[in-house]
């Protein structure tokens, strides 16, 4: 099938010599919620981080296909320009550059990249409204800074906030829900619902099932120990959570 | 004029000169070395008065016994003063009267880097003063200036139209025997720029000289004296560069500023000089002594970005001799491959409730060595005396260094003064960042680094400050490791 957006087969990574992932096997098709979760330190985020790209894992095996391509040939801004965006677990703060000229930046060089016109600065501020809106993402910081003097939700928001400017086709969210109280979570799963879609499709790694609540999975898979161990539906999640991990 | 029996026997050495010289007196370039003749040749080239020769003639006896100093924290192969072009004209030699005749290669340079010439003077309406090698070569907007009294033109000129100015001004701030560079300076300086704004008068526009090296082998000896008359305004802008060359080539100018009472000087420099290849072959060793000296209430504030050179060595410095004044000194150096750089200011406070502002931004590439180096002096007489300093330095590598040496001198105890340094390496993770959001490494750099120089690029007159943020983008291309 062609709307298939990633095919992760058999993918193995470490670092500094450690194997990390050992295995990994993962499809996701155009209009999909993947839920991946997993005990610490079984690799979830080894898994974000390798398909981002960040070049401190080596690949030691397997492969990913992203939209028909081999990601793993591509430097992670080229991955973003493909349509991969990755919601970080800890953004960081870039002290001096405003959130608006960080996003204008980042649309810039991707229409260069597509040999696209260049957003105008009308669209970009209609479109700096509209998703803003969505995560209720308070005036003031999106002149702010990146990240910087912003709390925990704050941040989280913010990266949401990002991912709805950048309108990827594959959206995975690390960690999302870590530090996030009702509230934000709410508004965080409510963004990204209305930014789901029939062509797109999510990834949402998180330790606990209170994410998935709000934003619902059409598959979850339990990464433990470099390897998708369990795959189920939504109940899965469920059952994890009373029974805790050790029962995979 | 009455000769005295001194200035009789001068002519008459002149004289000598002139027929005794070797070479052709119509020539565009003096030979190389150093000597009382090149000194009389520049002189008697630049057709001046004999007080002036006089000056510059005292300068060199005073620099002949002066050694040059050593404490800076940048090594370099001292220049021979022997094999230095003191004096080259621009290759054309008919007087260049609009920009149109400026050589097209310098035209482009300044394209490249966003300042269309043509455009600014349109657009912005920024006076401009060219100073290719030794001689100025045009400047805009003088009627326009002329009709409120501002006077904006090049040394030279000064000096035959308003020799009273410079005589009363010229080294007052930075005497002749200040420092072995500013003495050199101080006798074989060729041209440079003079502005004088009158009483109550706001200068309109930004003013703005352009240095350029262009001949092979020639040094850059420019003297700059700015003065703004009481409760007057003025921003000044200083643009350099020089093509590349292989042979090191020496800038050594002299700035003076001088804000009489309840004045304000905002000076603003975008330093581009040729700062040599990879290997560190070639480049401007610029060692530039430049100062102001404030009088009641007035005001000085010195802006610099600081991006080419092989050799920086240079500490723009306010003298806070009124009661109530202010200095202020905005820095962002970028140092690359085998640049280096000692820079910083020195603040003097005399009067009373003087207050000063420090605020430093150093960011260190290649193998590059970056220094601040800066101090503040609170006099006895300078109560209530307040300075804010703070001193960051960016590493972009761990080849490069980064370097702070503060120096604080206090006689008065009712001063307040607030020191504040941070370093930092640019975060793996913030590129990572930025590159998953699809911004390029070089583009994320130069976001990163335009970010932590921003409290200083904001100081900067707008369209300065693009170019400032394209040369910092151009300046750290492939630079982190």
């Amino acid at each position: 099938m062609s709307n298939t957006i990633i095919k992760i087969k058999n993918l193995s990574a470490s670092i500094e010599g450690k194997e990390i992932l050992k295995g990994v096997n993962l499809e996701v098709k155009a209009g999909e919620v993947h839920a991946i979760m997993g005990p610490n330190g079984s690799g979830k985020s080894t898994l974000s981080s390798v398909l981002a790209g960040r070049d401190e894992y080596e690949i030691t095996g397997g492969s990913v296909e992203f939209l028909g391509k081999d990601l793993l040939e591509y430097d992670p801004e080229e991955r973003a320009w493909l349509g991969l965006f990755l919601a970080f677990q800890y953004p960081v703060e870039i002290a001096g550059v405003s959130n608006m000229n960080f996003l204008k930046t980042a649309l810039h060089e991707k229409s260069k990249y597509l040999n696209e016109d260049p957003i105008s600065a009308k669209d970009f501020l209609k479109r700096v409204k509209e998703k803003a809106a969505l995560v209720e993402l308070d005036d003031k910081l999106k002149n702010r800074s990146v990240n910087e003097g912003f709390s925990g939700g704050e941040k989280k928001r913010n990266e949401i906030f990002q991912m709805a400017m950048l309108e990827p086709i594959l959206a995975i969210l690390d960690e999302t829900d870590s530090g996030l109280d009702i509230d934000a979570l709410k508004v965080v799963s409510n963004g990204v619902n209305t930014l789901k879609n029939k062509d797109n499709a999510i990834i949402v790694i998180t330790h606990y099932q209170r994410l998935l609540d709000y934003i619902t999975p059409d598959f979850v898979h339990v990464l433990a120990d470099g390897k998708i161990v369990k795959t189920g539906d939504k109940n899965l999640a469920l059952e994890l959570e009373e029974k805790g991990y050790d029962w995979v | 004029m009455a000769y005295t029996e001194e200035s009789l026997k001068t002519e008459l050495e002149n004289q000598e000169y002139e027929y005794g010289f070797t070479i052709d007196i119509e020539s565009d370039r003096a030979p190389n070395g150093l000597s009382e003749e090149i000194i009389r040749f520049i002189s008697a080239k630049k057709d001046e008065p004999n007080w002036l020769l006089e000056y510059r003639l005292n300068a060199f006896n005073i620099w002949k016994k002066m050694e040059e100093p050593k404490w800076a924290h940048v090594k370099y192969k001292k220049p021979d003063f022997q094999d230095i072009c003191y004096y080259a004209a621009p290759k054309p030699k008919k007087e260049l009267a609009s920009l149109d005749e400026v050589d097209p290669e310098i035209l482009r340079t300044m394209e490249r880097l966003g300042i269309s010439v043509n455009e600014q003077k349109k657009l912005t309406g920024v006076a401009m003063d060219f100073v290719i090698d030794s001689v100025s070569v045009s400047n805009s907007f003088k009627e326009k200036l002329g009709e409120l009294g501002i006077i904006f033109c090049s040394f030279g000129d000064a000096v035959k139209e308003h020799p009273e100015l410079v005589k009363k001004y010229l080294g007052t701030v930075v005497p002749t025997a200040d420092n072995f560079y500013a003495t050199l300076n101080s006798a074989v300086f060729t041209d440079g720029s003079f502005c004088y704004i009158p009483k109550g008068v706001r200068c309109p526009m930004e003013l703005s000289t352009y240095f350029r090296i262009n001949e092979a082998g020639t040094g850059q000896f420019e003297r700059t004296l700015l003065i703004a008359d009481e409760g007057s305004y003025v921003s000044y802008l200083e643009g350099c560069t020089a093509p590349s060359r292989d042979e090191n080539q020496l800038h050594a100018a002299v700035v003076e500023l001088i804000a009489l009472d309840d004045a304000e000087i905002k000076y603003s420099t975008v330093q581009n000089w040729y700062p040599g290849d990879k290997e560190g072959k070639g480049g401007v060793f610029n060692f530039v002594t430049k100062r102001g000296i404030c009088e009641k209430n007035a005001k000085i504030s010195w802006t610099q970005v600081e991006t080419g050179s092989a050799v920086t060595w240079k500490y723009p410095s306010c003298i806070l001799k009124g009661d109530n004044s202010i200095g202020e000194f905005y820095s962002v150096a970028v140092t690359n491959n085998n640049q280096q750089a000692d820079t910083g200011t020195k603040m003097i406070h005399i009067g009373k409730n003087t207050k000063s502002t420090i605020i430093s931004k150093g960011v260190s590439a290649g193998h590059s060595h970056n220094s601040y180096r800066g101090l503040v002096k609170i006099g006895k007489g300078a109560s209530n005396a307040r300075n804010f300093s703070q001193c960051d330095s960016l590493l972009m590598t761990d080849t490069s260094g980064a370097h702070t040496y503060p120096y604080i001198e206090c006689e008065n105890s009712t001063a307040q003064l607030e020191h504040e340094a941070t370093t930092s390496k640019i975060g793996e993770d913030q590129l990572f960042y930025c590159k998953q959001r699809g911004i390029s490494e070089e583009k994320a750099i130069s976001l990163i680094v335009n970010g932590y120089a921003k409290e200083v690029l904001n100081k900067l007159p707008m369209e300065f400050a693009v170019e400032a943020q394209k040369l910092l983008e151009i300046s750290l291309e492939n630079s982190v490791g």
